[in-house]
């Protein structure tokens, strides 16, 4: 579960299907796939005629979910190794988009992030993507120094990726940036850190 | 009256320092012995003369050392301003607002004169006479934003409407208490005060909000804030954070009166004529105790104000290493005496 109460984190309400969308473009990440099946036991035969899934197995490669999801026979289902080519494959694809098509998100939540920071590229409101987090609680930080990223963050503090400070991790979201702030925890007395803690499993 | 503006730095060897003048004027922030927040937004109306409420956009002694603190700021991280496409129309509106208030309200420094779009501006402390298309971005040789507030003091924000909230989608943002601009740009209202401890249980920010969805043209509004900085530092950013932090740990007995200062910022809000966006104005002045001290009511009420302080507000503000040590020093000279009401020395 991600920890409540945070005002600038984006609420995932899970994945509901819209049945009068003309074409649904869903995207899934990982564990995010298991929620695209448990909404599959909701929609009429013919939603998955009218959908493509973009599948990147990261979280849950030991679980492979490509199968499950091919008898759900989408109109299409693209199958990718990492977030990355993920992410360019759904670029390119939302940049044809028509109207009426409706975009999912489902997984952890840097990728949704991910998903959001393409959407709101190609102009799609951000409010009107439907998404669910599942899996790992990991977050991805931004250094507010060095302003660089680093990836799958599970503890708190965390030594920044790229400039090496050792970062509080902030309870403050952009949804421009698809990231946590970051910010130096021992500036004051140097060294001075308090005990890691797995916060984000 | 033409100003006399001082030559002080904000930082390395830290020169600033308040004259009698603007100790007096000083925008002391406590009307009682406590603190806590309140929605404690008020118009933006002309106050008594010499003081900070006189004129819209107040301009002090510190104004020449202020914008070269900037451009420094602005050197060393062009990203402390931004400005997301759509808040041209607003970057206009504030050249407008700026320019007008400065050059009507002090006329020996500034002066603008217009014959339709063909605008003539002359800022004589920096040395500026500049010719411009109102309206045509390349007749300037910064976007309007940036150009007119390098060339006024406060930290601004241009603020969009739309969908019932307020979305953080321009500024400039070089003199701020520890938040960065870079990360709250295009964030909503409710999203950018996230950090904010007890505030949001307490319903400030619904009934913030709602109010200023509400300004009107030609009714700016005010209110005001604090926090408390080590050394007369401006640049107080998250970005250099772990460069000023260990400030912070600096503080002893012997050297609170000149280290510790009482930061305040006036923040102005102005509805905008053409974007219908809003000014977010944040303007900080500085104090240090030993100035505080020369006041018998402020010495007294800060001395209270601190010492009562719920910690999670403390602990916001960065207080908690040096709260103590100055609560210590300031309570030389609190003789137990009744204070006024209001803000002002007596």
């Amino acid at each position: 579960m991600l920890a409540p109460g945070i005002k600038s984190r984006p609420v995932y309400p899970g994945l509901t299907a819209d049945g009068s969308a003309k074409h649904n473009l869903i995207s899934a990440e990982g564990e995010g796939a298991e929620a695209v099946l448990d909404m599959a036991k909701t929609v009429t035969p013919d939603f998955f005629a009218r959908s493509t899934i973009l599948y990147c197995r990261a979280g849950s490669a030991e679980k492979d979910h490509e199968q499950s999801l091919r008898d759900l026979n989408p109109n299409a289902l693209w199958v990718f190794p990492t977030l990355a080519t993920a992410l360019f494959r759904l670029r390119g694809t939302i940049a044809t988009l028509t109207m009426g098509t409706r975009l999912y998100a489902a997984g952890t939540e840097p990728f949704i992030g991910s998903v959001i920071q393409e959407a709101i590229a190609a102009g799609i409101d951000f409010k009107s993507v439907i998404t669910e987090h599942r899996g790992s609680a990991k977050r991805r930080v931004q250094c507010v120094h060095c302003k660089g990223f680093t990836e799958d963050v599970t503890t708190n503090p965390v030594v920044c990726a790229h400039c090496g400070l050792n970062l509080l991790v902030r309870d403050h979201y952009s949804r421009r940036l698809g990231a946590f702030q970051g910010v130096c925890i021992d500036a004051e007395v140097p060294g001075e850190l308090p005990e890691t803690e797995d916060l984000y499993k | 009256m033409g100003l006399i503006f001082k030559n002080e730095t904000y930082r390395d060897d830290f020169t600033f320092s308040n004259s009698r003048e603007a100790v007096w004027r000083f925008p002391f922030p406590f009307h009682e012995d406590k603190y806590m927040y309140v929605v404690n937004i008020e118009p933006h109306v002309p106050g008594p003369k010499g003081t900070v409420y006189e004129f819209p956009i107040d301009i002090d002694e510190h104004y020449v050392s202020d914008m070269r603190d900037r451009a420094l700021v602005l050197q060393e991280d062009p990203l402390r301003c931004q400005s997301l496409p759509h808040m041209i129309t607003a970057e206009w509106d504030l050249v407008e607002l700026l320019m007008t208030s400065m050059a009507n309200d002090f006329p020996e420094h500034f002066t603008l004169s217009r014959d339709g779009d063909n605008w003539h501006w002359i800022n004589r402390p920096m040395g500026i006479d500049q010719t411009f298309v109102f309206g045509d971005i390349s007749t300037l040789p910064y976007r309007p934003m940036e150009y007119i507030t390098r060339q006024c003091q406060g930290d601004f924000c241009l603020l969009d409407q739309r969908d019932g909230n307020l979305w953080m989608d321009a500024g400039i943002v070089t003199s701020q208490a520890d938040w960065s601009l870079d990360f709250d740009v295009g964030m909503n209202f409710m999203e950018w005060h996230a950090p904010v401890p007890l505030a949001h249980e307490r319903g400030v920010f619904d009934r913030a909000l709602k109010f200023l969805l509400n300004l009107q043209q030609g009714r700016p509004v005010r209110r005001l804030n604090w926090t408390m900085t080590i050394n007369p530092r401006l640049d107080t950013s998250p970005e250099n954070y772990h460069k000023w932090g260990t400030d912070r740990t600096t503080v002893t007995p012997q050297n609170v009166g000149e280290k510790v200062h009482l930061r305040v910022e006036m923040q102005g809000l102005w509805r905008l004529p053409r974007s219908n966006a809003i000014v977010f104005s944040i303007r900080a002045y500085l104090i240090n105790m030993n100035d505080i001290a020369t006041i018998p009511k402020w010495r007294r009420r800060l001395h209270r104000v601190l010492k009562t302080l719920p910690p999670e507000i403390g602990g916001y503000k960065g207080l908690t290493r040096y709260q103590q040590t100055t609560i210590d020093w300031l309570s030389k000279f609190d003789d137990g005496a009744a204070t006024s009401p209001g803000c002002g020395p007596e």
